[in-house]
């Protein structure tokens, strides 16, 4: 099949489900009305909450929204061939994540703008709230060690990019200071910024002696640098050990001065890149998928772990807390919520569809594919990379030279990364200085003693398991595991808009199904690979780590459904007990 | 349809700006609110040399006045004689 038929079935399916589902929900089910004063309206205090054009909103929605995480799991998944991937991708956008984003704006917004965390406590329980602290904890954690190892893999691959991500700092804080100290504008300094950046990508590409490869230093895979490290283990140490460092600082510094200009230059990269690589599979007219539609060789079961696998991409606990967070004290009008909440699910769908198409289109034949894409393990090892090649073949689409569009992918994949790795760290302090708060450890509130113990746990992770892929890797061991916490996020954001929606008479299978199926689907996920993947039973390997790690997330979500089917029984008996003012 | 170039990267712009916007008004509410403190800080039984100066500044700032106990955490005014609330 072309790749082009594949990316117009999905855009048709999603725009059958913008307007015709959505539309129907909003309609229907969450019935927006368009009199109803909004959080935006009714607190308006100039900072957070602040009436917000809808176009303007969506923007800011999906920029914050998406990322690294929907290119990695499709770019996995895929393993499976491309057919499961994209039936998930794009049911899963429009019937699961569409529903879940739109869904947790619009309970957010009939709640005085409070956040999905508040709202568990609310609606569940107090338990829950202490839950989601701890779930949102393993999700960072395992995001930090994850990407820790995923950047210092990308910067191993491809040493060229390397210089191009160092020099966004420098630019980044520069950018900072004109804006917030001198009230300059930011559009300007930005798009100068990511020029530079990518002159130095183009430049780095071709010129060795600008590319960072610092394998080839330590004098490569057979030299014994020290501590019994060959030079690629001790290049994965090297880049951790910095990683670190640098997260340290940019979590600990004001956001001004790094982080947010920082987004903001990736915003740019964001939407170039999609643009850029439509565009290339359009131009180029096409690129036939050469990965088969169904891996009938593969030997792990897709079902039920594709559905943990694309977690961001499909549905993502995390949107839940964007939209509930942010973009619910911004909406101007409720009914502006079915296009912020869907589109915004739609937006990432897109990303995840162009990384299907990317590394589908990839390897010249079928049997390529399959030799490269031998097991689940090794998808997991060589997805990232086989998404950047394929996104510069399709660059090539309008003319842009596969090294140097292959070098401008990877610095935009290792940006996106590193925002989500220093946006993780600076959550991970807040949560362990909340539970420091909770269970009186006063140190633990302390701001460097927090970073500490996320940076330092982080870096543990990373380095002393051993991985699959070596060295370094013990973090990425765990993707299933960021999965499976995202979507019981994902599974507690949908039980409340559901218990929601039941207190006010209302249908609420449109949000009980896909909370069901996405709950049933972590469960068996998880559980399957407890008993079959690391318990150490019968012929499996005993993998300590992940056995605990997975045991701890598996009894979360047991107690979530006792928790969620107690507060159905709850709602049938008590009152609502909905803060609505206006129904 | 009107195709406005300068309207779509002014909108662009926003976007992008949006999240940036708030840390702004958050940094510039924040030092606001010291102010604050130090314009009233006489009146709340803290000595202020600059109060004879301050107390200038008054007719423009009370508007501002009931927001800012409200942030503070005090539901009434903590001044006698100001009638905001």
């Amino acid at each position: 099949m072309n790749g082009i038929f594949l990316a117009l079935a999905g855009m048709v399916v999603f725009f059958l489900g913008y307007r015709y589902y959505s539309r129907f929900i909003a309609e229907r089910i969450y019935r927006l009305d368009p009199d109803y004063v909004t959080p935006a309206h009714r607190y308006k205090d100039g900072v957070d909450f602040v009436p917000t054009n809808k176009f303007i909103l969506w923007g800011h929605h999906f920029t914050s929204v998406a990322g690294a995480a929907p290119i990695v799991g499709p770019a996995i998944a895929i393993y499976w061939g491309w057919g499961p991937a994209f039936l998930w991708v794009v049911l899963g956008t429009v019937f699961a994540a569409g529903v879940h984003d739109f869904g947790a704006l619009v309970l957010s917004v009939r709640n005085k703008g409070q956040s999905v965390g508040t709202l568990a406590n609310k609606i569940i329980g107090q338990r829950a709230k202490i839950l989601f602290l701890f779930i949102i904890l393993i999700l960072v954690l395992m995001v930090n060690a994850v990407f820790a190892w995923v950047i210092a893999n990308l910067f191993i691959l491809f040493p060229s990019a390397v210089l191009s991500v160092f020099i966004q700092i420098p630019l980044a804080i520069w950018i900072g200071y004109l804006v917030y100290k001198k009230s300059k504008n930011m559009l300007l300094p930005s798009l100068a910024a990511l020029a530079t950046m990518y002159i130095a990508a183009i430049v780095a590409s071709r010129v060795p002696a600008l590319q960072i490869d610092l394998p080839r230093y330590f004098g490569g895979e057979e030299n014994i640098v020290a501590f019994g490290l060959n030079g690629v283990a001790m290049a994965f140490f090297v880049w951790i050990v910095v990683l670190m460092i640098y997260v340290y600082i940019a979590s600990t510094l004001p956001v001004w001065k790094l982080l947010q200009p920082r987004d903001y230059i990736n915003s740019h990269q964001l939407i170039l890149g999609l643009v850029i690589l439509y565009l290339g599979l359009f131009f180029m007219g096409g690129a036939e998928m050469t990965a088969p539609v169904y891996n009938a060789d593969a030997t792990t079961p897709w079902f039920p772990l594709l559905f943990i696998t694309i977690a961001c991409g499909a549905i993502s606990g995390f949107h839940g807390l964007v939209a509930s967070g942010t973009s619910s004290k911004q909406l101007n009008k409720e009914t502006d919520a079915r296009f912020v909440g869907y589109l915004g699910a739609v937006g990432e769908g897109l990303l995840a569809l162009l990384t299907i198409i990317a590394v589908g289109t990839f390897f010249a034949t079928q049997g390529d594919f399959l030799s490269n894409y031998s097991s689940f393990a090794v998808a997991g090892d060589i997805g990232l990379g086989t998404f950047i090649q394929g996104a510069g073949q399709l660059a090539g689409g309008i003319f842009i030279p596969a090294d140097i569009a292959t070098t401008i992918v990877a610095v935009i994949v290792v940006s996106f990364a590193a925002t989500s790795l220093d946006t993780a760290v600076r959550l991970m302090r807040y949560i362990i200085s909340e539970l420091g708060a909770e269970y009186k450890v006063q140190k633990l509130t302390k701001k460097h003693v927090a970073t500490t113990v996320a940076v330092g746990s982080s870096a543990a992770l990373a380095l002393l398991p051993q991985g699959p892929q070596g060295f370094g890797s013990g973090g990425y061991l765990l993707w299933p595991l960021f999965g499976t916490s995202n979507q019981l996020l994902a599974g507690i954001t949908l039980l409340l808009i559901t218990l929601w929606l039941k207190y006010q008479g209302r249908n609420y299978l449109v949000t009980f199904i896909p909370m069901v199926f996405v709950l049933a689907m972590t469960l068996w996920a998880m559980a399957r690979q407890l008993i079959f993947d690391w318990s150490g039973l019968g012929g499996a390997e005993l993998n300590l780590l992940l056995f605990l790690l997975g045991s701890v997330i598996f009894v979360f979500a047991c107690w979530i459904c006792l928790e969620a089917y107690n507060a159905m029984r709850r709602s049938s008996q008590g009152p609502p007990k909905d803060q609505d003012a206006s129904m | 349809m009107n195709f406005d170039l300068k309207k779509m990267i002014e909108m662009y712009d926003q976007v992008l700006r949006q999240g940036h916007r708030t840390e702004i008004a958050r940094e510039l509410r924040d030092e606001d609110d010291l102010f604050f403190i130090l314009c009233y800080s006489e009146m709340l039984g803290i000595p202020n040399p600059a109060f004879y100066y301050t107390l200038e500044l008054y007719p423009h700032i009370l508007e501002r006045f009931h927001e800012w106990h409200l942030r503070m955490g005090m539901d009434k005014s903590p001044i006698n004689g100001f009638r905001c609330c």
